[in-house]
């Protein structure tokens, strides 16, 4: 049995390869009769070869669990890409380019004059009880003015196909590795398809990253020494850390490598004795960055490092307090913040959020809850979510305590109906939704990765992508349809 | 270059040649024993010695027969010196540096250690033993290859150096010393051909056999596979030519006086000693002096860099 799209039924709902009618959407024509002409034997080598690459690759994350500690997994894989078209994707382009430069603006108002709250477009009781606003930053002044150097924003698309922003990461966003393996990885098993599709490059990125930190050195002119901070080979996301800092030619240091000393430089051991180390790409969260600033009994922090970057001896990406702005009830004022900053409308809409701090808001939620997704402010991962819809009805009365008892950490958004794509299971097709986390670099220029990292739910009817929670990943193909 | 990926790289070198080592060994006395008569019981147990785990394994087993020497040796993961463990453990030293060492090594260490992993009960009969144990070498040994071809010979690839010579030497005086105690007792008459026999195990243990003979010309004799093993400086297992690449290595980092000394001593004494001379109480005294000197360069390099 070979893949047959007539019996790939699509209904109510935007799917990413073909429209209602069953046909396929322009940019994925040729990918479709390419699949159609796959014998089962082919799919079969295909996943196979897929596999077998992942695995050689040492593509992992590493799931926790009690009894085993940690444990390296292959990431699931699906082998057939989730197809954009560029000339749309140019449009996503220039939203996320101005939705991170606006971001970036806020934090920024933030740490200084906080002119958005005088102006009352951002309340101020909402700062003041925000979990990642550092006092320690304010009156910082980051090289360039920029905050969030690195920020992965996930999208989808809902029934009607169109882009909406469901949050912003701008603390130590992951998954830009996984973008990049899985290109290669279906570099070797459809070489055709590059052939004959003009599928834009995504392999710039280390590069990119690389000219974005070194834009930071506080000693310009010397060529500057890099490091990529990681937790360790225990982090989930350490497969990446490790992965970039080769890609850049980086050094990959844990904090026990780096010492600050008292004229507030930031050094690392090495066999010669003590380097200068002058922009650090951490991947650590702020409070566990600097036992000397934060939590005291980090050990994967570095003493001192905190003074090193006030003093402007040491850049720091993403900067301290950035993720002031990565809160999902300062999302909903994004688009408050394009037309503040910028005068301009957002490109890129908001999912519709009900801020559960405002009376009126808070009192529609609690009556529709079965038919919103609530989220707390500071979670990711998709831990501590309601699915309204999907949930008993105890669940849904917890949740209404929990909102009324703390209405500032919670949102609540109507249910979407998450858009689709053909995905293998076993050997046939079937529809599973997605997302995706494009990347978007900030420093002397905006960068957007091209595509991002398309994540897969691989339960049937299941809207969870996170690779904690069965999710799976595919390779993003923007296709220039103009070039023949 | 940062000192805790020196380590890394320094460890992950030492693992690998253990790995390499053990499966060679394994193999050697597999074919010795078939070849010896039944009444000399060598036996398995050399091979716990050779390893000095004589008590970590009785501990465990309560007899050193076949199976559970190879289990203890090969599959044991409570064996830090297992082959199974020492693959891990060169893999985890490994994932610690990925930034640092090409690719596609990173790529056949996992291979490696996956149809390690995978076909290590293939080992347990003596009918796939050897496939498998030399998969295993062939699969350390392409590490190695893709090491010197494809990694910059920096700083980072004399830690590696080091490290596997230094296991060499280690390893070299093991098996001369525990071998050559167990050839000596009894050696009766009738049983002299097999102390021949014996030899050739030594060197074949170290892939030495079919060099010496191209150097020697000789028959086997104990003093001149001793004066192989230990004093040639062109044979890449011998003890001599193991400790003279550490000094090498040594050469081009920095801070490197101090040990430096300590192996240019270890040079001259092994250089100057007349082996020939030795019995069997001088030879264990003279390799347990190799042994120390061994320890201390380690001590010494884990000082300055680590």
């Amino acid at each position: 049995m070979t893949i047959r799209w007539g019996s790939y039924k699509v209904k109510n709902l935007y799917d990413e390869m073909l429209r209602a009618s069953g046909r396929p959407r322009p940019a994925a024509q040729t990918l479709c009769s390419y699949l159609r002409a796959l014998k089962d034997e082919d799919i079969e080598e295909h996943k196979l070869a897929a596999e077998s690459a992942i695995h050689v690759m040492g593509v992992t994350f590493t799931v926790y669990t009690e009894e085993e500690g940690s444990i390296d997994r292959a990431w699931p894989f699906d082998i057939i890409p989730r197809i954009i078209d560029k000339k749309e994707w140019q449009q996503v382009e220039a939203g996320l380019k101005q939705r991170v430069q606006a971001l970036n603006l806020f934090i920024d108002d933030l740490y200084h004059k906080q002119d958005i709250v005088k102006d009352n477009i951002f309340p101020a009781e909402l700062l003041k009880d925000s979990k990642n606003f550092r006092p320690e930053c304010v009156g910082v002044n980051p090289p360039l003015n920029i905050w969030a150097h690195i920020c992965g924003s996930d999208l989808v698309r809902d029934k009607d196909g169109t882009f909406y922003v469901l949050e912003d990461n701008l603390r130590v966003p992951s998954g830009v590795s996984y973008m990049l393996e899985n290109r290669l990885v279906m570099k070797r098993l459809f070489p055709e398809m590059f052939d004959q599709c003009n599928i834009l490059p995504v392999d710039d990125y280390p590069s990119q990253l690389y000219d974005t930190l070194a834009a930071l050195s506080p000693r310009p002119g010397d060529q500057p020494e890099i490091a990529v901070l990681t937790p360790g080979i225990f982090n989930s996301a350490y497969f990446e850390h490790a992965y970039l800092a080769q890609q850049m030619g980086a050094e990959l240091v844990e904090g026990s490598d780096l010492i600050v000393d008292k004229n507030d430089v930031v050094y690392m051991r090495t066999i010669e004795g003590l380097t200068r180390v002058d922009v650090i790409y951490r991947r650590i969260d702020d409070l566990f960055l600097d036992p000397e600033a934060f939590q005291p009994d980090s050990v994967l922090g570095v003493p001192g490092i905190m003074r090193a970057w006030k003093a402007g001896k040491v850049a720091l990406a993403n900067a301290p307090g950035a993720g002031v702005a990565d809160d999902k009830v300062v999302y909903a004022f994004v688009p408050d913040m394009i037309k503040y900053y910028l005068d301009q409308d957002a490109i890129l809409p908001n999912v519709p959020t009900y801020k559960c701090i405002d009376k009126q808001e808070r009192e529609h939620v609690v009556e529709h809850i079965h038919e919103m997704v609530v989220k707390p402010a500071n979670e990711s991962g998709g831990y501590g979510m309601l699915i309204g819809p999907q949930a008993s009805k105890e669940e849904r009365e917890k949740f209404v305590n929990l909102i009324r008892r703390d209405p500032r950490n919670y949102v609540a958004q109507p249910m979407l109906t998450l858009s689709t794509a053909p995905t293998l299971i076993g050997n046939r097709v079937e529809p599973r939704h997605l997302d995706l986390r494009p990347f978007i670099l900030s420093g002397k220029q905006t960068i957007v990765t091209t595509g991002g990292l398309t994540r897969v739910a691989l339960r049937k009817g299941s809207t969870i992508v996170n690779s904690s929670q069965g999710g799976g990943s595919k390779d993003t193909w923007i296709v220039d349809m103009e070039v023949v | 270059m940062l000192s805790r990926v020196a380590n890394k790289i320094y460890w992950m070198a030492r693992y690998l040649e253990r790995t390499e080592n053990t499966a060679r060994l394994i193999n050697v006395n597999t074919h010795l024993l078939l070849d010896l008569p039944k009444r000399v019981r060598l036996g398995w147990e050399p091979i716990v010695d050779i390893t000095s785990r004589k008590d970590y394994f009785y501990s465990l087993y309560e007899e050193a027969d076949e199976r559970s020497v190879i289990r203890f040796m090969v599959t044991d993961l409570r064996n830090p010196g297992s082959i199974l463990c020492a693959l891990n453990m060169a893999r985890e030293n490994t994932r610690n540096i990925r930034d640092i060492i090409p690719r596609e090594v990173w790529e056949q260490m996992n291979t490696l250690h996956l149809t390690a992993k995978t076909n290590a009960r293939s080992v347990q009969t003596q009918r796939h033993r050897y496939d498998y144990l030399r998969s295993i070498i062939l699969g350390v040994q392409t590490i190695s290859g893709m090491l010197a071809g494809t990694m910059t010979h920096d700083a980072g690839y004399d830690f590696l150096r080091m490290g596997r010579n230094l296991e060499r030497a280690d390893m070299t005086t093991r098996i001369i010393d525990v071998r050559s105690a167990t050839l000596l007792p009894d050696m009766s008459e009738a049983l002299s051909p097999f102390e021949n026999l014996q030899w050739v195990s030594v060197l074949k243990s170290l892939s030495a056999y079919q060099m010496y003979r191209r150097e020697m010309r000789l028959r086997i004799s104990r003093s001149d596979v001793l004066k192989f093993l230990l004093q040639e400086e062109r044979f890449p297992r011998a003890f001599y030519h193991a400790i003279c690449q550490v000094h090498n290595c040594l050469e081009s980092l920095p801070r490197n006086e101090k040990t430096l000394l300590l192996i240019t001593k270890l040079q001259q004494k092994v250089q100057h000693s007349k082996l020939g001379t030795f019995d069997q109480e001088k030879l264990h005294e003279f390799i347990d002096e190799l042994q120390l000197g061994v320890i201390k360069i380690h001590d010494s390099i884990d000082k300055t860099y680590f």
